[in-house]
């Protein structure tokens, strides 16, 4: 009994002692505890919104801000289902569209942030004869990567322009539906598909590839970014200040530097 | 849950079950022989770099999935030296197809056949082999005849291991051998899609039905491990 009891008691004193510590941290910390609000963003915005995160933390010290960065319909679906979030920055309308009508956030709290283009991108490396979205009809065994239309909204908006110039039918053969963005930059870097369709701010973000075409505004549906606040927030204040914030001249050069078309 | 069908979903319903079946089955019959062989080659081995190489066997285990076929993607790809020398003996590049699909299987479910293997073999007792040995049986003989049939417990589970890894892949399968509805969509891509795209009916089927054949699959092996 004593053998067994000895390895217990050190356990329990460990795990006092380390509360006792965590306690301390805390206490000390919460002289001056900075309010933290939590943005879903859109993955895509990601290195424009660290830039901005550097800015504003040092005009704003009270305020920390963390992000949770991923596919704006899981994003949706998180806050749908009650996750602790503040801001909801989509990277497609209707998906805010969903929390608008489903109250978690309200019609006044939002706005659209900013806008962005669809390109056609090829291997740098490649010799390739595509040189606009007409002549995707062209390729005989090659592949096109595109996001999968019905859950990747760079996808859908490349059927649409592909619907536009009526090749999305002749194509079909030769696409291959990737589940993100990333996966067609993936593919066209790699030199596996003849060509890719996908965001103009997505093309800056890789050396290996060149932009061929940009999609002609009208052949798709506006491509823009809401913001909204969510209505459940903790940190309501806190959140507006950054909503606030998003909009301002700093915030849209860098947004403008990554790609972003602002109006 | 309303689980009534429409005729189309019907038709889209098998392809993708039909596919990763296959896919599994003839990726665990290649890594079953080749995770025996490399595992009796080197289970009993002591090289130097061992220790690398079966790191590196592993590491399709601690990789992410999008990882292991972003490397397939490289490896096979087309502006590789492999990727060229299968398009130029086939005609046409390995991504893409159904082959892709068993080759990212294979890749992520070694690593279990050959770990349950090793374990396996080392623990045969050596003397039995050395007995058979010096009555004049060559290695193949003992391998077929002594080692496999004392281990059969580990590469049965190790069998069933892979199947249920091959069936179950998704990550590498998405990236190295594509999305394709009826030519490389497999039955967790389709599920993937389905929710994504919020046909959680047809998610859920594909659910059940692969629920169910992992069932039966198990139930098979069962007796024969006790």
């Amino acid at each position: 009994m004593k053998k067994h009891f000895q390895p217990i008691m050190l356990l329990i004193t460990i795990l006092i002692l380390a509360s006792c510590s965590d306690n301390h941290g805390q206490s000390a910390a919460s002289k001056q505890e900075p309010i933290s609000i939590t943005i879903s963003a859109a993955a895509s915005m990601q290195d424009a919104l660290e830039s901005i995160k550097e800015k504003f933390e040092k005009e704003h010290p009270d305020i920390t801000l963390t992000f949770n960065f991923g596919s704006s319909g899981a994003l949706q679906q998180q806050i749908s289902q009650g996750a602790p979030v503040d801001l909801f920055l989509s990277a497609a309308k209707d998906k805010m569209a969903l929390l608008i009508k489903g109250g978690f956030i309200s019609e006044s709290d939002h706005t659209n942030l900013v806008k962005n283009n669809l390109v056609l991108i090829t291997n740098k490396q490649s010799d390739t004869t595509i040189n606009n979205f007409a002549d995707l009809e062209t390729l005989d065994k090659e592949k096109i990567a595109i996001g999968i239309p019905k859950s990747v909204p760079a996808g859908n908006y490349a059927k649409e322009t592909l619907q536009s110039l009526h090749i999305w039918e002749k194509v079909q053969e030769n696409i291959v539906p990737a589940k993100d963005v990333r996966q067609v930059l993936s593919y066209v870097e790699t030199n596996n598909v003849a060509a890719g369709i996908v965001y103009g701010t997505d093309a800056k973000t890789s050396d290996a590839v060149q932009v061929a075409a940009i999609a002609d505004e009208a052949s798709h549906s506006p491509i823009v970014y809401p913001l909204g606040i969510i209505k459940d927030s903790k940190h309501y204040q806190a959140a507006k200040v950054f909503y606030d914030y998003l909009q301002t001249p700093i915030s849209l050069e860098v947004f403008k530097e990554n790609g972003f078309i602002v109006n | 849950m309303d689980l009534l069908l429409t005729k189309e979903d019907w038709s889209n319903f098998w392809p993708p079950i039909s596919l990763s079946l296959q896919v599994s089955l003839i990726a665990t019959v290649c890594v079953i022989v080749s995770g025996i062989i490399l595992a009796a080659l080197l289970a009993r081995k002591k090289f130097k770099g061992k220790v690398l190489l079966e790191t590196c066997l592993l590491l399709p285990i601690v990789l992410p999935p999008t990882v292991t076929g972003f490397l397939l993607l490289v490896v096979f790809g087309r502006n590789s030296i492999i990727g060229k020398g299968i398009e130029w003996l086939f005609h046409q590049p390995i991504i893409f197809t159904w082959w892709a699909a068993v080759i990212a299987a294979f890749i992520v479910s070694f690593p279990l056949m050959y770990q349950s293997a090793k374990a396996g073999f080392i623990q045969i007792d050596r003397s039995i082999e050395e007995a058979a040995r010096v009555d004049g049986a060559n290695e193949w003989k003992i391998l077929t005849s002594i080692s496999i049939p004392l281990a059969s417990h580990s590469l049965i589970s190790g069998s069933i291991l892979s199947f249920a890894r091959g069936l179950g892949e998704f990550g590498a399968t998405l990236m190295f051998a594509g999305n394709i509805p009826g030519k490389t969509q497999t039955l967790p891509t389709a599920i993937y899609v389905a929710i994504e795209t919020g046909n959680m009916r047809m998610a859920w089927i594909w659910v059940i039905t692969i629920t169910i054949i992992s069932f039966i699959m198990l139930a098979l092996c069962q007796p024969k491990q006790q």
